[in-house]
């Protein structure tokens, strides 16, 4: 005992950073550096802010996912639907405005319906049932998938011209404009999707931080036993958490909706993968109990500006996106297992 | 001072039912699956179960009917369960590469027995030379997830994440994202009939991998070491095991039963779809575990549980297609009985099932006492 | 109710599949007192414990509360704490990667909104009260042991609370912080707060607490006040059996004799392992038993590791009779003969799920080698042989290990290593946790197996239970090997002196 004492003050500074605030920081660096050096070494469209906030307007959904899968690898879990969610909310939405007569109202409400029955259900079984939520969401999945084929097999181009106007509505973006080749301004813009996404970011961030909803996702997340001790209702807790990402599925599903504008079976394939991929880069470890939205949001960021600077290094093939996808987060993984791991032995020793 | 009875009640008492002793099996679930697509299948339909000899393309009598195509078709997944019940068990989580790594094993077999070209009417090299060089890359592949696992500590669903996203891409590479096609028939031999035998070759395959996994838990202690590295690696280390090793090791050897798999896949057609082949197999592998009643928390775990669940997945998809469900929307309705499957198997709900009947014995013991 | 009552049970049912765990047990709690819940292990204390914080669902009986009316609903640990309870539970029940802080008041701040600044100066504030180590902002899971369990203590006192449940909390406490603890109780004993204090530790009992209430095997045997109740008496009401006098067990098994002949069992110079252990030499001879005595923390589990190659060995040699061996990983030790029974029983020790057998036959297994898997009749042989030898109380040898209790599954533990016929066994905590018959038997082995030749190494953190079985002590501090006693030295006080380093030998 008396060995910890006297060691607790040399290793307090460094201690004093969480998991989640040091795998944040790691995340925010790698994107920077990332970003930085393309500019300085490809130049070419990277100088360009408007290159910048393409990969925003491309990413819009992802965010929207990412953010949702994060919630729920915090409290421990895994929901591998989301992909196939935000598909069948695009066909059923497509379907509803072509040939139902739907508004953007209604698909607004088809959007968030979708994603709620999916979350009630899945969040039912996985925390009150006590099913893994691999399986569950694996079984979410594969309904999702089988559903928006029997919606329509076929692609659903959409006409309808009030959804056009948001579709195209261009939120620009002043000081980030820059000249074209013949010397005319071209104002920079994103799509209203990303005003949602981001607002949406900032919104679950707070929730995390400060409510005691988004406390309890992390203490759950922990260990649930202690949570339960500790007074925490944690089948709720967990079941809010699918409740919530389900939901933020069928958000993601209409903002993915809003960028390409039709109903597709192909839409949002592997986005599962990919929220997965930008939760884990951006610091969330499926473990549970740490990780950060804002983490997630950089780490969309991270996975899409790899996979520009490797297209423009003249890797186009198909299959590069892929494989560079694969090797960072497989680099990123060993990073945050070497330092997880060590900080832990390092915290071993004064444990005695 | 009154002597205090022996606290211990068996609830396993001898008047216990028959059934309510099978209901706690392990297999319940599975045979039960089994038997109620059964039971549905002579109902709607009994031709469902009818085998007859029909000619095949090149004009030999072979064996051919539902049934036999559940016992043919299912071969790469029961294979590939084998191996994923190791991986469950050693490291508590699964493999979701496995797919992806099977196109990697197809796509090295099909560029060896093409000889890098497009396509080839002979075998370029022995088959046997083909097949065990997607053997030792899958095994590597295998060693490569088992690493991130073992070694770097990395769950291991997001450890094979990076090769399930990866793994199609370098399947692709292999071939230069070419797609070569084999026309000499003895490369199908394995993945259709042999000549003669009227037979689907698969079947051996799946016959001769479950007896290798028999003799090998049976002659070897590889089935206690990695349920014990699975329940508690830090015991099981202190108890002279290598944890480290065990895990890598089941991910090797799923890496194996991938390769074969793999060779299997390839051999039914002589060609190959990167991004199609086997695909969404991983989720069928990893639900033949969980319905073979295996905890896919790892621990404990039933080999034949899962051979079992990987038929029933099998069965149903079969019993889907005759009734012309679309294979696009055959994931809707295998979700359902999945669902179905798991909430009853489900700990919470079982218990809850037999908890009505112990309360009441409980009261029972409660008024004795008194 | 009974007047001055805060808490009342009644006629409390609760059954597990195959055990009726409790029985009409009774429990009444006054006012301001200290109240010690006693019994032996898998008696039904923290099984009751569970029932009142409503962790299981009760099967019969009824809980009321002071100033509830009727029976008390509790059906949930929130229940509990809204009612007035809360509990320091034996393992820690916090969440690590949460901040110390946050441990502190989650799950019982009020509003939706968590105001971080208010909560980290309270926090800050009861934590220099208490004198607990650490800072608010702290990551809990970079906290020592001790001082997580601090944090607990901390969390508990701090709510508004009429009943105050400690479920050994001082089995991690040096004893500088179990008085800091009982300092504390006195404190809240004085506000009129319940307090249900359970342990092991006999001397703690006697200090702090005001009444006894003893369950055995899931009954109540009886309520007693303390000053009626002497020691001997609170023990044999425990067991169920009169005592026989602990302090003989080494008179009536001691004289095995050591041989002085030929080189030790095993030699160690200058070893240490990354665990950050100074170098120290250690050697034990046929027939011996030795003992590595310290504070906790003190790294005599370290050196115990070292020896056996848990932990990584990073320098010195060690013989083996005589000859130099290298062992770098568990089984070398093992292959040596060596057999390590771990402090950490259910962390490092069982392995939960697998069945009584398995667990008794797995480092034989493990020593036979891959390709020699023992039969099953064999392995029934084994482990029926040592479950009827050792007494171990299962239901049948399919059993999974953690079904049974802390003393059960210490047995199989030893019966694990007791199969692999080792010349030199290593007991890190073997009684830890485990009631006072199955201690005792427990030493009574250790002697036995000396008297046939085997060496053994045996740690304990009670000192009268290292006098009555080691012949020599080495005691450390600060990780380092301060000292060596035997002999006439080898007394109570002495070993303390050695330990607080008044002088050095």
């Amino acid at each position: 005992m008396t060995t910890t004492v006297s060691k607790a003050p040399r290793l307090r500074a460094h201690r004093e950073l969480s998991d989640t605030n040091l795998l944040l920081a790691i995340t925010v660096l790698v994107f920077f550096a990332l970003y930085l050096s393309a500019i300085l070494f490809l130049g070419g469209g990277f100088t360009k802010p408007q290159n910048f906030l393409n990969i925003l307007n491309n990413n819009a959904s992802l965010i929207v996912l990412s953010c949702g899968m994060s919630i729920v690898m915090i409290t421990g879990g895994i929901d591998i639907s989301v992909g196939a969610v935000t598909s069948l909310v695009c066909m059923a939405s497509a379907v509803n405005l072509e040939q139902q007569g739907g508004s953007i109202l209604t698909v607004l409400l088809i959007g968030l319906g979708i994603g709620l029955a999916f979350g009630l259900v899945q969040g039912y079984l996985v925390a009150y049932l006590e099913i893994q939520p691999f399986i569950v969401s694996l079984a979410g999945m594969f309904f999702a998938k089988g559903m928006t084929t029997i919606v329509s097999k076929e692609p659903v181009r959409v006409t309808n011209e009030g959804f056009l106007a948001v579709k195209d509505t261009r939120i620009l973006v002043p000081g980030l404009g820059s000249n074209n080749k013949l010397g005319q301004y071209i104002p920079a813009y994103v799509e209203v999707g990303v005003v949602i996404a981001l607002l949406s970011v900032v919104l679950l961030f707070c929730l995390l931080r400060w409510t005691k909803l988004g406390r309890s996702f992390y203490a759950v997340g922990g260990n649930n036993q202690s949570a339960n001790m500790l007074g925490i209702n944690v089948r709720r807790t967990k079941f809010l958490a699918h409740v919530l990402c389900s939901l933020l599925a069928g958000l993601g599903g209409i903002l993915y909706f809003l960028h390409v504008g039709s109903g597709d079976v192909a839409n949002g394939a592997g986005d599962e993968m990919n929220a997965i991929a930008s939760s884990i880069i951006g610091g969330t470890l499926l473990t549970g109990g740490v990780g950060n939205v804002a983490g997630t949001f950089f780490g969309v960021m991270s996975l899409n500006t790899i996979k520009r600077i490797v297209s423009s290094l003249g890797f186009d093939e198909a299959w590069w996106s892929n494989i560079t996808v694969a090797a960072m987060l497989c680099l990123f993984l060993v990073i945050q297992s070497v330092v997880l791991l060590r900080k832990n032995t390092g915290g071993k020793e004064g444990k005695e | 001072m009154t002597p205090v009875k022996n606290p211990e009640i068996k609830v396993k008492q001898p008047g216990e039912s028959f059934f309510k002793r099978l209901v706690r099996q392990q297999l319940f679930i599975p045979f039960a699956a089994l038997a109620l697509l059964v039971v549905f299948n002579l109902i709607a339909d009994p031709s469902f179960f009818a085998v007859t000899i029909k000619e095949n393309s090149l004009g030999n009598p072979v064996l051919s009917g539902n049934i036999i195509s559940v016992l043919d078709n299912a071969s790469e997944l029961v294979i590939l369960a084998i191996g994923m019940t190791l991986v469950t068990a050693s490291s508590g989580g699964q493999d979701i590469s496995v797919g992806a790594t099977m196109a990697i094993a197809g796509s090295v077999i099909l560029r060896m027995v093409c000889g890098g070209q497009v396509s080839a009417d002979t075998l370029q090299v022995p088959l046997f030379l083909a097949v065990l060089t997607g053997i030792v890359v899958t095994a590597l592949f295998g060693a490569f997830n088992g690493t991130l696992v073992a070694y770097f500590k990395i769950q291991p669903m997001v450890a094979t994440l990076i090769m399930f996203t990866a793994g199609r891409s370098i399947a692709a590479w292999i071939n230069n994202n070419q797609l070569p096609i084999m026309n000499d028939i003895s490369f199908k031999y394995a993945g259709t009939f042999l000549p003669g035998i009227p037979v689907p070759t698969p079947i051996f395959i799946t016959a001769f991998v479950i007896l290798v996994f028999w003799l090998v838990l049976k002659f070897t202690t590889l089935g206690l070491y990695t349920q014990s590295v699975g329940i508690n690696a830090n015991s099981s280390r202190l108890n002279g095991l290598d944890p480290q090793m065990i895990k890598l090791l089941t991910y090797v050897i799923l890496g194996v039963c991938v390769a074969v798999a793999g060779f299997i896949r390839v051999s039914r057609s002589g060609s190959i779809n990167y991004s199609r082949i086997a695909e969404n197999i991983e989720m069928d592998a990893i639900l033949a575990v969980a319905l073979g009643g295996n905890a896919l928390s790892g621990g404990k775990f039933n080999i034949y549980g899962s051979i079992l669940g990987a038929y029933v997945i099998q069965f149903l998809t079969t019993t889907l297609y005759k009734y012309e469900v679309p294979s696009t929307a055959l994931p809707a309705y295998k979700a359902v009985v999945v669902i179905l499957l798991v909430v009853l198997s489900a700990p919470v709900v079982r218990s809850k099932m037999a908890g009505l009947r112990f309360r009441a014995k409980a009261d029972n013991l409660a008024k004795e006492a008194k | 109710m009974q007047k001055g009552a805060v808490l009342e049970m009644r006629g409390i049912c609760k059954y597990f599949p195959g055990v009726r765990a409790l029985q009409d047990v009774d429990f009444t709690l006054r006012k301001g007192e200290i109240h010690a819940l006693m019994g032996e292990n898998g008696a039904g204390k923290s099984t009751l414990i569970k029932v009142l914080t409503g962790v299981y669902p009760k099967d019969g009986g009824e809980v009321r509360i002071e100033g509830v009316n009727g029976p008390a609903v509790i059906r949930s640990p929130q229940d509990a704490q809204n009612a007035g309870i809360s509990t320091v539970y034996q393992e820690i029940t916090l969440c690590p990667n949460l901040s110390v802080a946050e441990n502190m008041y989650i799950g019982r701040a009020k509003g939706a909104v968590t105001n971080w600044r208010k909560m980290n100066s309270g926090a800050g504030k009861i934590l220099e009260s208490l004198g607990i180590p650490a800072s608010p902002t702290q990551q809990l899971g970079t906290c020592s042991i001790a001082v997580q369990q601090m944090v607990a203590i901390a969390r508990a006192v701090d709510m508004e609370c009429k009943v105050l449940i400690l479920d050994e909390p001082t089995s991690s406490l040096d004893e500088q912080e179990v008085q800091k603890l009982f300092v504390l109780m006195r404190d809240l004993r004085k506000k009129g707060v319940g307090i249900i204090f359970v342990t092991h530790f006999l001397e703690q009992v006697y200090e702090v607490c005001d009444r006894i209430t003893v369950l055995r095997d899931g009954q109540l045997v009886g309520e007693y006040v303390i000053e009626d109740l002497p020691r001997v008496k609170l023990v044999s009401k425990m067991l169920g059996k009169e005592l026989d006098d602990m302090a003989d067990i080494k008179g009536e098994l001691g004289g095995a004799a050591i041989s002085q002949e030929g080189a030790p069992v095993l030699e160690a110079q200058g070893l240490c392992s990354n665990a950050g252990i100074k170098p120290f030499n250690f050697s034990i001879r046929k027939g011996e038993v030795n003992g590595f005595t310290g504070l906790l923390g003190s790294g005599r589990s370290e050196c115990v590791r070292a020896i056996f190659g848990a932990d990584r060995v990073t320098g010195g040699t060690v013989k083996m009779d005589g000859k130099e061996v290298k062992i770098k990983k568990p089984l070398d030790a093992m292959k040596q003969g060596i057999g390590y029974l771990p402090e950490d029983r259910k962390g490092d020790g069982i392995v939960g799920d697998l069945s009584v057998r398995e667990n008794i036959i797995l480092a034989y297994q493990v020593m036979k080698g891959f390709f020699h898997p023992v039969s099953r009749a064999q392995a029934e042989a084994f482990a029926d042989n040592y479950i009827q030898l050792l007494e171990i109380k299962t239901a049948s040898a399919d059993t999974p290990i953690k079904s049974l209790s802390g003393g059960n599954q210490q047995k199989c533990i030893l019966a694990r290593w007791l199969l692999t016929d080792p010349k030199y066994l290593i007991l890190d905590e073997p009684t830890r946790g485990i009631d006072i018959g199955t201690k005792i038997e427990i030493q009574k082995l250790v002697l036995r197996l000396a008297e046939k030749g085997t060496s053994a190494t045996f740690i304990s953190s009670e000192i009268d239970e290292m006098l009555r079985t080691c012949s020599r002590l080495i005691v450390m501090r600060d990780r380092k090997a301060v000292g060596e006693l035997s002999g006439e030295d080898l007394t109570q006080t002495k070993i303390m002196a050695t330990i607080a380093g008044g002088e050095e030998s």
